[in-house]
């Protein structure tokens, strides 16, 4: 058993109440959830693997699988919708070579949907890592992913 | 900090703050929201941090980094005080040039003023610029007067006042006026709030919670953040003030982990209330103890309906129950339960202080007080806007948002995913609970997104079926089922091969979820189709008898092509087209190839000329 992996786990009292709580830390620690650690959440917990890893794939912020090195997150929401998101999702998932939810082979980039950045003001906008880019056409898209590489 | 140990304590540290106040000559508000950090405010603040000290002004200007002050579409921005001047779309370059001209010669930088799209004026002080002279602005108006982090800046603001107020009243008397000022919830549904606290008091059970709905699913809506981040005390004073009506000893904050500033600011306010004695036991000598904790959702639309969301603090799946219990008797471990949204619980304060009648002298006969919108889509002028109830689209859309950057505005949507889209011949309608679920919209939590010519109204449904149909969790089979065959037929429809019976299949299907599905979520999903087909059937005609999307927009129905007369051949759509559609000699007229083009929009964003039509 990885010993990081239970040292952050025992930090939380043994209450359901803890569940998303702890996964949430986990994943802050390893990038994601593996099937080591919802398996050792369950036994902690007193759940069934079942349980945890129901509320692990309900949950849009738990992945269970690494992500790349830079993560772009594509906002979705209504305000960039209309302001042409679909065309922007389009040129990422083109110039990487992957789809949404997918990471390049790699390890560079993963690409994930968000429901709304809350700088809906200044549609559409992606982010990447903690920069956000804002007011974008897929035109400036490439430029934009090749500074990262 | 020191502990207060009653009201008379905290007025004398009121006093102090605003004592303190006076030794500054100028104080800066400077947005540090989550708006203006995606516009690089960042580097701003800490120019301005460095230019202070190398003028050595630290002690003179007050910079003061504060929440979401509304027009985001013009950050990074400041205000500075006595004088109100606003300056907007700000760079580190700008910084020592207003100090040294603004502050210390109060020269206004005319550059660095917002210029009146429709005046083509410069407006350099804040309260006459169009977007906001035009707002009520109750709530949000605070957050430039805050700097989150500092609870000083509350106190001085008159900040709890009103829980001093409160501790002083008996719980039915607290809970009368709330039901006097007519208040109703701000999270959707409008629920009488006084009425919801009269029976979470009424039930029956030691233990009792409060809840600070603070989910925000709707995607493309961010008032409850921007509060959150930008005022979280105004929030914990509003279920302070609440779990002392309802008698609650135990209140929780269930925000969004995804938003990371909300979940900071939150969490530094209440260590400073537990500090200062605001929050534990015996609070301000009163006798009433009451805490709050911070639980961070992971993100998931129905798991803001109450009973998911309770599931959720639980650990479990985020799903609704059948609402045969309701909470004020059996919610959060099946204790009495109070959950309010965050813009209602930051009523609370202003109508316990002000009064009942003071809120109440806003609104319409059933809609009181104030709502905030965030007013995005085509429009010129973004950003939170505060308006009282009863206010019209119009004024809205026209009066404070400018119109639209393409000329026309063709339809709003509001309420989110369960609400609908409104036409330009109903901008007449008031923000009011009754009058918008009437024309098949919803005031909903205040999401307003404004559409033009250039927004397809078919794509728009499939856009929050997809969502919908993404959030669903799946327990019922109406909102499981029914709204992929909804969409399946949208699909149909935006791809032209869809045929007319198809539009009454579509209102048939809708019409049985709506019914019978088990929450709200599924019962509210297909608003956004039948709203749409209500008042732009013409485009779903257009759609499926004349194979054409009017906007524009549906991938299936459009094609580009380059325009024989204008193009010079200079290649530079034929370098840039991902699909290597585009073929033509240099200085030659190029030509895109239909079957390779995948309709991407790129050589029309290239070219210089315009010389690339879309058809
Ligand atoms: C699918 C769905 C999502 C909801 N999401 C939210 C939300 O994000 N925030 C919120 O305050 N209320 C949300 N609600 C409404 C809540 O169920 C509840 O009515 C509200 O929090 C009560 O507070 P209020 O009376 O102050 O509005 C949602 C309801 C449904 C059906
Ligand atoms: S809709 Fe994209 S940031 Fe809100
Ligand atoms: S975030 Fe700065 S004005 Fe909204």
């Amino acid at each position: 058993m990885d010993n990081s992996l239970m040292q952050i786990i025992e930090k939380f009292p043994r209450s359901r109440q803890n569940l998303i709580p702890v996964l949430q830390a986990i994943q802050k620690e390893q990038n994601y959830l593996n099937r080591e650690a919802v398996s050792a959440v369950a036994e902690y917990l007193g759940l069934g693997v079942a349980q945890v890893y129901g509320a692990a794939s309900f949950y849009t912020q738990f992945r269970l699988k690494k992500t790349g090195k830079n993560i772009i997150k594509i906002c979705k929401g209504t305000a960039c919708h209309v302001s042409g998101a679909d065309n922007i999702i389009d040129a990422v998932e083109r110039t990487l070579g992957i789809r949404k939810g997918e990471t390049t082979a790699d390890g560079k980039f993963s690409i994930e949907e968000v429901a709304c950045l809350g700088c809906c003001s200044l549609a559409p906008v992606l982010m990447i890592n903690d920069r956000v880019y804002a007011r974008l056409v897929s035109s400036e898209v490439k430029k934009i992913l090749q500074s990262y590489s | 900090m020191e502990v207060i140990k009653n009201p008379e304590v905290l007025s004398v540290w009121r006093k102090k703050i605003l004592n303190k106040n006076t030794f500054y000559t100028h104080t800066v508000s400077l947005c540090g929201g989550t708006g203006c950090q995606a516009g690089s405010c960042g580097t701003v603040i800490s120019a301005f941090k460095k230019e202070l000290a190398r003028n050595k002004l630290e002690k003179k200007v007050r910079l003061r980094v504060t929440g979401c002050h509304g027009f985001c579409e013009q950050g990074p921005l400041m205000i500075i005080e006595p004088d109100n001047i606003f300056y907007c779309r700000l760079s580190p370059g700008d910084v020592p040039e207003i100090l040294t001209q603004t502050i210390k010669n109060h020269k206004i930088i005319e550059r660095l003023c917002y210029t009146d799209p429709s005046t083509q004026k410069k407006c350099p002080v804040e309260s006459k610029i169009p977007f906001y002279a035009q707002q009520s602005r109750i709530l949000i108006d605070r957050n430039k007067n805050t700097d989150p982090s500092d609870i000083e800046d509350y106190i001085a603001e008159n900040g709890y006042a009103a829980l001093c107020k409160s501790l002083k009243m008996q719980a039915n008397d607290i809970i009368q006026e709330i039901l006097k000022s007519g208040l109703r919830g701000r999270g959707g549904g409008g629920y009488p709030t006084g009425k919801k606290w009269q029976q979470t008091a009424a039930a029956a059970g030691e233990k009792k919670y409060i809840i600070c709905n603070a989910d925000e699913g709707d995607p493309g809506a961010y008032m409850d953040r921007s509060i959150l981040e930008g005022n979280p005390h105004s929030v914990i004073e509003g279920m302070m003030i609440g779990a002392k009506a309802i008698g609650a000893d135990e209140g929780i904050i269930y925000v969004r982990n995804e938003y990371p500033l909300a979940v900071l600011h939150a969490g530094i306010a209440l260590e400073q209330c537990r500090n200062a004695g605001l929050l534990g036991k015996n609070i301000l000598g009163s006798g009433f103890s009451f805490d709050i904790r911070i639980v961070r959702g992971a993100g998931a639309f129905v798991s803001g309906e109450s009973s998911a969301l309770i599931a959720s603090i639980s650990g479990k799946v985020g799903e609704p129950s059948p609402k045969d219990v309701h909470l004020s008797e059996k919610g959060l471990e099946q204790n009495p339960t109070n959950m309010n949204n965050v813009e209602t619980w930051a009523n609370i304060p202003l109508i316990i202080e002000n009064g009942a009648m003071w809120f109440a002298s806003r609104g319409t006969e059933r809609s009181k007080g104030t709502k905030i919108f965030a007013l995005t889509g085509k429009i010129k002028n973004t950003g939170l806007v505060e308006v009282a109830m009863g206010t019209s689209l119009k004024k809205i859309i026209y009066d404070i948002g400018g119109g639209s950057i393409s000329g026309t505005v063709k339809a709003v949507q509001t309420g989110g995913p369960s609400g609908g889209c409104l036409p330009a011949s109903k901008f007449d309608l008031p923000v009011d609970f009754e009058a918008l679920s009437e024309a098949g919209s919803m005031v909903g939590s205040g999401g307003m997104v404004v559409m033009d010519e250039n927004t397809c109204m078919v794509d728009v449904a499939r856009y929050f079926l997809d969502f919908l149909i993404d959030e669903s969790c799946g327990k019922c089979v109406p909102c499981r089922i029914g709204l992929s065959r909804i969409r399946e037929i949208i699909c149909r429809i935006t791809e032209g091969k869809a045929e007319m019976q198809d539009l009454e299949l579509l209102e048939e299907i809708s019409q049985t979820v709506s019914e019978a599905s088990l929450c709200a979520l599924g019962k509210t999903a297909p608003n956004p189709v039948l709203s749409t087909i209500r008042y732009f059937r013409e485009e779903y005609i257009s759609h499926i008898h004349d194979k054409k999307c009017p906007a524009k927009v549906c991938k299936s129905l459009i094609k580009f092509s380059i325009s024989p007369e204008i193009c010079t051949g200079c290649g530079a759509c034929k370098r840039e087209c991902p699909a290597g559609a585009i073929s033509g000699e240099k200085k030659q007229i190029h030509n895109i190839d239909q079957s390779i083009c995948t309709k991407c929009g790129i050589c029309r964003e290239t070219c210089r000329l315009s010389a690339i039509s879309l058809n």
